[in-house]
């Protein structure tokens, strides 16, 4: 069977360089495959993230052939196999160690949202009436599997480390997931220009086109949120509504 | 004498999936402090890769559905060895727990009148799974994950248990290790949730991932708790079978649920020929029947392909056998048919089954709107696991609580799909709430040094052999080959006693495995010690399934084909660490069942 050589990104925060693996190819196989087939046959110490491998659960993210993919999903056969593929962990964070970054700051990202907050239920029994038509949109952004891709590409986070003040596409799309549940009863218009820098985004596209779950990004989580924003600042008569109403 | 780091919490919940993070938010919002480990990253453990539904009776479908209907059929499908108890509890409480879900932001698919929808699957008389679409774990996580965090438990990431601390015969805390760093850390707690999920990678065709080595079975049956029915291990019948990459990736009952059918190479729908007697009241016996049944009328009866999954899985098995499968050696599963049926067909399926579209179009180059899909039986789930009192979840070990995939009980001898995800919100649930109370009125047990010291030892000894020794891949590798062949879904008394010796000698080279590197996030050394986990469990299982000569629900022995009430009707299988060291296996009787219980199930016999 045929074999194939894969440049692997090997080290840690203090020094690295690619090293090239040869491991043979079979039909089906994923990238994620080769890097299981490396660690077993030459480098059992080959740190790499996998929980799934059905591309459900967002762990195995990393640069191939420069381009952000999940390995897991990432066929052989879509890659020139006549040259070395190259494997490499995100950019835009930390790196722990060979494919694996610290992606922690994500996490503490998503504390800083404010949480779902139900409104007053539609039945006695404490349950609510939602029609399907208004669940298209929350389920799309819920979709995310917070694989942070998106995260990577960003130019914001990417090029320019506003990580301090600035979210990201990640947490545009949870927070228009928020804003868009039918039965949320929270603002968060005010955090997202004051504190999570929605501003800082010039709809460059680029976090739509990594993401694995198709979720148009732009178009149906940041547009409409940087609408919101606008809105709600420069409308006076929203601005004097919301006084009245504490929405 | 190695170095730790201490922490110190009431009650510690090992594992974070829906299980263990719904009761850490239990026991946190009971106003202790709570630390919650996870060997991954939050968000990716097990739970999230579930796909069909969780089942409750809501009874927004049908209003014909209760607690009883759903109880009784959760025995049925266990085959009356489950914990009564359990089930009971379950059925009654899972619908307040998926109606909290909702309260906690989960957005699930709607009937017409806004309610929560709910979808037909295996073994259960209504629709009762409420869904999203076929990504419903990764609805249920995401929501536990984004509701918990903001409860004031602390989560430490990629932190591995590697065993439970006790101070005489109660629990005392664990040791570990966090990932990144290789660092050794103690946890004293006054309470322990063990929610560690199954033990699949002991296989090696299996839908589990590589979390699944089953660490919380083995944590606490070394420190002396009963492990429960560990001899039935859930083949779910439909996994991938190409390419070979792929193998054992899990392809929805939901799929069946919508319409999908199986057929062997002659496009026969086989399911028909063999549906066994006490399902034969609810079976369609006809095509046209099966079909009515998928699209809503109340009438139909279901068609054969959501029969249990431990009986399609050998009806699968034994097509492929007599040389009737398909190319590469399972069934056809076909969804693409129902276009005979429904105007634009491939836009419903896309719909209804996103997740599956995509998996086969990415992974296998299939369009499942457009061609039948190849499947055959994976490692699934395991019915059995640690013992557990049904209303506390506290094990047989003062302190140590256990739900979700981990405690046994609940499934008796096979699990019907959509009883995981339900069972891991009301027992977590539970289990939370109980080792709160249990951490308020116990105090913090002695750390023993001797412990900490015998622990870190193990751990660090792969080190010192180095990488010229014994590759722990290589003896992972053996093992799962060894119960695929040995004890999988088809079992014999020879071929299990020659698995016992098989998993002796690797128990001897799991003790000299080395690895190179450092420390810091080595997969190797990960592997090297979950052998011995992964080896437990492997013992278990096939001491268990010696014992039970008969066949009942996961369990299929070719030597005792048929169910044996009489005998084996009348117990559990239990497992625990004896005073020599050894495993030792105690038949277990059942609890008497109450009478208003017996009831429920005579009356949906009809
Ligand atoms: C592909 C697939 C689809 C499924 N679909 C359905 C479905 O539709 N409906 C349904 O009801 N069920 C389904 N199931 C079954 C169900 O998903 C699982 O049984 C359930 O999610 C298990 O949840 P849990 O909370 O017990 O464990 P998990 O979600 O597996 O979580 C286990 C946790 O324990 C941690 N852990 C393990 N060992 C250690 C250790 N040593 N130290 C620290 N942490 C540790 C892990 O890191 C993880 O966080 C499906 C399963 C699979 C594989
Ligand atoms: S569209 Fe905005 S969020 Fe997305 S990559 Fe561009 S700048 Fe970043
Ligand atoms: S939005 Fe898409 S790319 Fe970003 S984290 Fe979620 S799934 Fe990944
Ligand atoms: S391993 Fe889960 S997304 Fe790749």
């Amino acid at each position: 069977m045929a074999k194939a050589t894969f440049s692997v990104w090997r080290g840690d925060k203090s020094a690295g360089a690619f090293k090239d693996y040869s491991t043979e190819v079979s039909e089906g196989m994923v990238v994620l495959d080769a890097v299981h087939q490396i660690q077993a046959e030459a480098a059992p110490d080959l740190a790499c993230r996998w929980n799934c491998k059905a591309g459900k659960c967002g762990s195995c993210s990393a640069e191939i052939n420069g381009m952000p993919k999940l390995m897991c999903m990432t066929r052989l056969n879509t890659l020139d196999l006549s040259k070395p593929v190259t494997i490499e962990p995100m950019k835009a964070f930390p790196l722990v160690r060979d494919l694996v970054t610290d992606v922690s700051w994500n996490f503490r990202v998503k504390k800083t949202i404010k949480k779902f907050k139900p409104r007053k239920p539609d039945a006695a029994d404490g349950t609510w009436r939602v029609h399907n038509d208004d669940i298209e949109r929350p389920q799309e952004m819920r979709k995310c599997i917070e694989c942070f891709l998106c995260q990577n590409v960003c130019h914001v986070l990417r090029d320019h480390a506003k990580h301090e003040e600035f979210i990201g596409p990640r947490f545009f799309v949870y927070t228009a997931a928020l804003e868009m549940n039918p039965i949320d009863d929270e603002n968060r218009v005010d955090d997202l220009k004051a504190k999570h820098g929605i501003g800082y985004c010039n709809i460059t596209k680029c976090c739509t086109k990594v993401c694995p779950e198709h979720i148009t990004i732009t178009d149906n989580a940041i547009i409409p949120l940087k609408e919101r924003v606008v809105d709600e600042h420069y409308d006076p008569l929203k601005k004097l509504l919301k006084v009245f109403t504490g929405k | 004498m190695a170095e730790f780091q201490t922490h110190e919490h009431d009650v510690l919940v090992i594992g974070a999936g829906g299980a263990g993070l719904r009761a850490a938010i239990e026991a946190s919002s009971a106003g202790v402090s709570v630390g919650l480990l996870t060997k991954s990253l939050l968000g990716k453990a097990h739970t999230v890769m579930a796909e069909g539904g969780m089942a409750a009776a809501m009874a927004n479908v049908d209003d014909r559905d209760s607690w009883k209907v759903h109880f009784a059929d959760t025995m049925r499908g266990g085959q009356y060895l489950n914990n009564w108890r359990m089930a009971e509890l379950h059925a009654q409480q899972a619908p307040d727990r998926v109606r909290e879900l909702e309260a906690w932001g989960a957005v699930f698919d709607r009937t017409k009148d806004g309610r929560i929808l709910q979808r037909n699957f295996g073994g259960h008389r209504y629709p009762r799974l409420a869904h999203v679409g076929d990504r419903t774990g990764l609805e249920m996580i995401r929501t536990l994950q984004d509701h918990g965090i903001h409860t004031g438990m602390t989560v430490y990431m990629e932190h591995t248990v590697a065993a439970l601390l006790k101070d005489g015969n109660k629990i005392a805390g664990a040791v570990g290790y966090d990932r990144e760093k290789g660092q050794l850390r103690v946890f004293r707690a006054k309470a322990v949730v063990l929610a560690t999920g199954g033990i699949g990678r002991a296989y090696k065709i299996t839908s589990n991932s590589w979390e699944y080595t089953g660490d919380g079975h083995a944590l606490a049956y070394q420190a002396g708790a009963d492990l429960v029915d560990m001899e039935f291990v859930q083949f779910h019948p439909t996994g991938m079978v190409w390419p070979p990459s792929v193998r054992g990736i899990l392809v929805t009952e939901g799929v069946r649920g919508e319409g999908g059918v199986l057929r062997n190479k002659d496009g026969k729908r086989f399911m028909f020929d063999d549906i066994p007697d006490n399902y034969k009241p609810q079976t369609a016996d006809k095509e046209e029947e099966g079909w009515r049944y998928v699209t809503g009328d109340k009438n139909a009866r279901r068609p054969p392909e959501l029969l249990t999954r431990d009986h399609v899985a050998r009806c699968i098995n034994r097509e492929v056998k007599a040389g009737r499968g398909s190319p590469h050696g399972g069934v056809f599963l076909d969804i693409a048919w129902i276009k005979e049926k429904i105007p634009n067909a491939p836009e419903h399926i896309r719909k209804k089954l996103p997740s599956m579209y995509h998996q086969f179009k990415q992974l296998a180059d299939l369009d499942i709107t457009t061609t039948p899909m190849e499947v055959g039986p994976t490692t699934h789930y395991i019915m059995g696991g640690v013992k557990v009192n049904g209303d506390t979840q506290m094990s047989t070990v003062p302190g140590l609580f256990a739900a979700g995939e981990v405690a046994g009980g609940l499934h008796g001898a096979n699990r019907l799909g959509g009883n995981s995800l339900s069972d891991l919100i009301v027992f977590g649930k539970l289990a939370g709430e109980h080792a709160a109370k249990y951490a308020k009125e116990n105090g913090v047990g002695q750390v023993h040094q001797d412990q900490v010291d015998a622990a870190a030892k193990a751990l660090l000894a792969p080190f010192e052999r180095g990488a010229s020794a014994e590759s722990p891949y290589k003896v992972q590798y053996d093992l799962q080959d060894n119960m695929q062949a040995l004890v999988g879904i088809v079992r014999k008394e020879d071929e299990m006693l020659k698995a016992l010796d098989v998993i002796e000698g690797l128990k001897k080279r799991a003790e000299v495995v080395g690895i190179a590197g450092t420390r810091e996030y080595n997969p190797g050394w990960h592997t090297a010690f979950d052998l011995g986990n992964l080896l437990t469990c492997a013992e278990a299982v096939t001491r268990a399934a010696i014992e039970r000569k008969e066949s009942r629900g996961g369990h299929f022995r070719d030597d005792y084909p048929t169910k044996d009430e009489k005998v084996f009707g009348t117990f559990n299988t239990v497992i625990r660490k004896g005073p020599d060291g050894k495993m030792q296996l105690e038949r277990v009787p059942l609890t008497p069942m109450p009478q208003h219980l017996k009831d429920a199930i005579e009356q949906e016999k009809k």
